[in-house]
């Protein structure tokens, strides 16, 4: 096998070294009694080049690759420049582990240190940990930070236009605890805010946003963090990455918690992660913050270096008190997301936003001409909005994906999540890779001149 | 202060009460064991704990502690100077390294409480 | 040889009009953008980041790449981590058209090759587990025991039963007590141990009918097999229990040994660990969940199912819900199918046993000097220890790791398990020759002779020395500012 090294004659040669008989003899202190009889029962071994055709015949099946693609509801067919690749795919990066020894670590935790700089820059917050899983699990740990400053620890409220899946995740992370979560309905595709300041009461920890939301709506997450902040509620906003290359950032508004899911940042579609969790807070409230957070030292020559900080908060060393039980965090994916970053600055993310907003706002217009839509929401949205298809978003998709489009999702795949998530309702995101002659064919599906 | 006129918990807390006021640290002995330390949460003046309460924490690299109100009642005072300098806690632990001041209006709760002499063989007892 | 202009901040590095990546011009008209957006909601500039080149890019991350250890360059001993071998081969596949560029949201009839894959997945990993029933959803080991306990709890609720503890050895990993403690139950350690086991007079007295779950590591931390795993499940399952089997050590266990067939009712994988995901320097990781019939009712949706002529998603009928957003780490658990894949069934025996073979070798190589407390012979790693050195010169097991890296070696895991004083917890891994942990051994063997004052201000060869911890946790710095530059 092409991984293992030792040969026989020194096999023989360790075992003699041990004093053991054979190999099976070191497994003695297994009981006979549970071990595995003969061989498990898995496919026969692949060598290197069977294993590629085999592969590459399960992927000619995955024939949506090959659309083109107006997919969104969280992630998107963004551009991602070689130089992201290129360093992602250096082994010095992605074989090793944890920056536990920062004497040997110091490339990994430089690149953290500068993604969490990256971060603050991009939201205007003060303080970024170095990454949580995805999106939808970096709303609930935001949700149980701002429960720890806080103090409270029996209710959070959320939008009904935050992602359903972030919002399961939540009623699944809190299902065991004696903690409410508090929906605000968002029938009209955004908040109203006489709503969200009903819903809110003191003993609420967080008030979470998704802006833009869900349906790609712009949501009023300034004056939604007012209404959290007057009843001592924190203010959790998940954004998009892209969309601040436009949109003022969490901390312009006084956003206590921003999150996001990282995945536009440079990060491939890989059917669904690993993807990037993105967490950034005000600096007072750092001690409560879950993960890995990387911070500058000095060695013992005074020499600038990088280690991992605050480690006391994590399960390692506070165990059953940790601020969150996440160990493995996505360094890759961050890593991904700084070079990113760094490839595009400022006039490249401005230049990205722009372009998925405009060419969003062309296949609206040009879609809702269609005698089969309306926008399902009168509402500013920023990449992606909400069709209302006559015959059904199923049919619409299925002729979508007929003439070689992928459009979606279909919201009825989240029916119990609100009213707005109907068999009629369709999402489409435009990506900046999208161009005018894609965005015209597709609507020549549906019989736009 | 003189240690012997303290009283210990065996988190580790001192007491010393006067006129319904305790004045609460945490003993040099667990100062040395936490190693160097790094941060102090302090508790909010204005709040009222019952014995047992986690009322703030200290941290060094390697652990965190959390501070356990030896003495039930309202938190009146903080030491704020040791927001900046943690020096106090190891340099004088029983002194300028104060923590908390708690308003008390009961005086016998301190029952449960070891005298100087009781907390350092349980001390000794824990390092074995 | 370190290039000190290219690895300074990405934020010194920064000048004024100088950019990389640009886009095409829009081709759909480029009029005021508060005609589309409203103008309160838009930034007056764009975010402050850095301006650079593209060559500058790529020669900052190239070099800071060379101040790493990695398992592409050095040996990377980190016990109970599983530093393994990553094949080039996943690389390549794991970005294939149709694979890598696959949406989360892609019709099911449009992704069957995708659902293909991971149904043979799930398969494979209830196999090796001896329990029928998989999720690949978690994004992490400690993802997947909060979601097994969450499954565990959801299954108690609806017996009716009230069970709030959930028990686990001081050895545990910290993720076992902190999964407890997020799933709402009341943490309860053991502190004793047999000989490195579970002391089980200890067990018997702390189990009872408010016991949810005991959560054990098998083999332990100690790289010991907890020998009475089977009457610890009895005990268990006797009270009405469930036992989780933490699977970070299962690269002891592959082909050998099945958690199902050892008391197991649930269980989960570190895909990055024992099938090769890269580490990542932090993650990403997988955690897919194993568990027994009665609990895949309970498991977390999406599962893949086969139908009649092909593969959907489903959610299960008592689902305790979402974990995450989308299917899983798929990316990840992809390298992992291709490694089961390569392997099959003899090659997956063969790992288990040739790095059990590597850990006892190395643990002979080094018992006269640093030596292994507990058990004869160990599984995949061992805990030795440093006490011996301490004790008679001074060297503790962190100089010992440190100056380990002068030798180009990567340190093991220090100070944990707690149980072992100057603990060393070393995990060759079966992708190692002899000819490389007959050197890792000398290293070591040259490294108790050396003066101790030169130890403790070891490394003295990497890019930096020891950092400051206490100074670096005083006062905090978690991001750069112009006033870093001084």
């Amino acid at each position: 096998m092409a991984y293992l090294l030792n040969t026989e004659d020194q096999q023989q040669k360790m075992l003699e070294s041990i004093g053991a008989d054979s190999v099976a003899d070191l497994f003695r202190g297994i009981p006979d009694a549970v071990r595995v009889e003969g061989l498990l029962r898995l496919p026969p071994a692949l060598t290197e080049m069977e294993l590629e055709a085999e592969v590459a015949e399960r992927a000619a099946e995955n024939v949506s690759a090959a659309r083109v693609c107006f997919l969104g509801g969280g992630a998107y067919d963004h551009f991602v420049p070689a130089v992201v690749d290129e360093i992602a795919g250096r082994g010095e990066f992605y074989t090793a582990y944890t920056p536990y020894q920062p004497e040997a670590s110091q490339g990994s935790l430089q690149a953290f240190f500068e993604y969490q700089t990256l971060i603050c820059q991009l939201t205007g917050m003060e303080v970024a940990n170095a990454s949580l899983y995805e999106g939808g699990t970096a709303v609930s740990e935001a949700a149980f930070m701002a429960m720890r400053v806080t103090n409270r620890h029996t209710k959070v409220a959320v939008l009904g236009s935050v992602h359903p899946e972030y919002r399961q995740v939540l009623e699944t992370y809190t299902g065991n605890l004696d903690c409410e979560v508090v929906t605000i309905p968002t029938p009209d595709g955004t908040c109203d805010l006489n709503r969200a300041a009903e819903a809110l009461d003191e003993r609420t920890a967080c008030l979470i946003v998704q802006h833009p939301n869900f349906f790609g709506c712009l949501e009023d997450a300034a004056k939604l963090t007012q209404i959290a902040h007057e009843v001592g509620a924190l203010s959790v906003v998940s954004f998009d990455p892209i969309s601040l290359g436009v949109l003022k950032n969490p901390g312009s508004y006084g956003a206590d918690i921003a999150v996001a899911e990282g995945q536009p940042l440079g990060i491939p579609l890989q059917y669904g992660g690993p993807y990037l969790g993105v967490l950034a807070s005000k600096k007072d409230f750092v001690r409560k913050m879950p993960g890995r957070i990387v911070s500058e030292a000095r060695d013992r020559e005074g020499r600038a270096c990088y280690v991992l900080g605050l480690q006391t908060r994590e399960q390692h060393i506070r165990r059953e008190k940790a601020t969150s039980n996440i160990c493995t965090n996505q360094g890759l994916l961050a890593l991904r997301a700084t070079v990113y970053l760094s490839l595009l600055g400022p006039q490249g993310l401005r230049e990205a936003a722009e372009l998925c907003c405009r060419k969003a706002h062309f296949a609206a217009e040009q879609l809702s001409s269609s005698d089969e839509f309306d926008l399902m929401f009168d509402r500013p949205f920023f990449k992606e909005f909400a069709l209302r298809c006559r015959g059904g978003a199923a049919a619409a998709r299925d002729r979508a994906r007929a003439s070689g489009f992928d459009v979606g999702p279909e919201l009825s795949r989240f029916s119990s999540m609100g009213s707005a998530f109907t068999d009629e309702a369709l999402l489409v995101a435009v990506t900046e890779q999208r161009t005018r002659e894609e965005i015209d064919e597709l609507a020549s599906v549906f019989n736009v001149p | 202060m003189d240690p012997n006129t303290l009283k210990f918990a065996t988190s580790h807390e001192w007491v010393h009460l006067d006129d319904g006021t305790a004045t609460v640290g945490i003993s040099d002995f667990a100062v040395r064991e936490l190693t160097d330390l790094v941060y102090i949460e302090l508790p909010e003046v204005g709040r009222t704990v019952s014995i047992g309460d986690s009322f703030g924490e200290v941290e060094s690299v390697k652990a965190v502690s959390d501070l356990y109100a030896p003495v039930a009642g309202e938190i009146v005072e903080v030491n704020e100077a040791l927001r900046n300098d943690l020096s106090p806690l190891s340099d004088d632990a029983f002194g300028a390294g104060w923590i908390a001041k708690i308003k008390t209006d009961n005086s016998s709760e301190t029952s449960e409480l070891m005298d100087y002499n009781a907390y350092q063989k349980f001390c000794e007892s824990e390092k074995g | 040889m370190r290039n000190k202009l290219a690895t300074q901040s990405l934020f010194e590095l920064s000048a004024a009009g100088r950019r990389a990546t640009t886009f095409p011009e829009s081709d759909v008209g480029a009029g005021p953008l508060d005609e589309l957006l409203p103008a309160e909601q838009l930034a007056e500039s764009p975010p402050p980041l850095p301006e650079l080149s593209e060559p500058t890019v790529v020669r900052h991350f190239v070099n800071l790449s060379t101040l790493n250890m990695s398992v592409d360059t050095h040996f990377y001993p980190l016990g109970s981590c599983t530093m393994k071998y990553n094949p080039k081969r996943h690389e390549r596949l794991a970005r294939f058209g149709g694979i890598g560029d696959l949406h989360p949201y892609a019709h099911p009839e449009d992704s069957q090759g995708m659902l293909a894959v991971l149904y043979d997945l799930q398969e494979m990993l209830a196999e090796i587990a001896g329990l029928p029933a998989v999720s690949l959803h978690p994004a992490a080991g400690a993802q997947g025991e909060l979601t097994a306990l969450l499954v565990a709890a959801a299954w108690f609720r609806d017996r009716g039963e009230e069970r709030t503890k959930v028990l686990f050895p001081s050895s545990a990993h910290g993720t076992n007590p902190a999964s407890a403690a997020l799933a709402g139950f009341k943490t309860v350690q053991l502190n004793k141990s047999a000989g490195g086991l579970v002391d089980f007079d200890e067990l018997v007295s702390q189990v009872d009918d408010s016991t949810a779950v005991f959560m054990i590591t098998n083999p332990n931390t100690l790289g010991i097999f907890e020998k009475e795993i089977v009457r610890i499940s009895q005990l268990l399952h006797d009270h009405g229990a469930l036992v989780y089997i933490d699977g970070a050590n299962m690269n002891a266990n592959v082909g050998i040994t099945r958690p199902g067939d050892f008391g197991g009712d649930m269980m989960h994988y570190n895909v990055h660990k024992t099938f090769t995901g890269p580490h990542g320097a932090g993650g990403p990781g997988a955690g897919p969940i194993a568990v027994r019939d009665f609990l895949a009712d309970y498991l977390p949706a999406p599962v893949v199912q086969k139908t009649g002529e092909g593969y959907e998603l489903a959610t299960p009928s008592r689902s305790i819900g979402r974990m995450r957003s989308f299917f899983g780490n798929v990316g990840i658990l992809l390298r992992g199918y291709f490694y089961l894949r390569t392997l099959g069934a003899s090659g997956l025996k063969d790992v288990a046993e040739q790095a059990v073979l590597n850990a006892n070798y190395l643990k002979a190589k080094l018992a006269d000097v640093l030596p292994v407390p507990d058990g004869e012979w160990c599984l995949h790693e061992f805990v030795a220890s440093a006490k011996r050195v301490k004790d008679e010169r001074g060297i503790t097991a962190m100089d010992i790791a440190k100056r380990l890296l002068d030798y180009g070696f990567h340190a093991p895991t220090v100070y944990f398990p707690l149980v072992v004083p100057e603990a060393m917890m070393i995990e060759p891994t079966e992708t190692e020759s002899m000819e490389t942990l007959d050197c890792f051994a000398k290293a070591i063997r040259t490294i108790v002779t050396e003066d101790p004052e030169f130890l403790h201000s070891a490394p003295h060869t990497t890019p930096i020395s020891r950092p400051d911890e206490v100074a670096a946790g005083r006062n905090p710095v978690f991001r750069w500012t112009p006033a870093c530059d001084s």
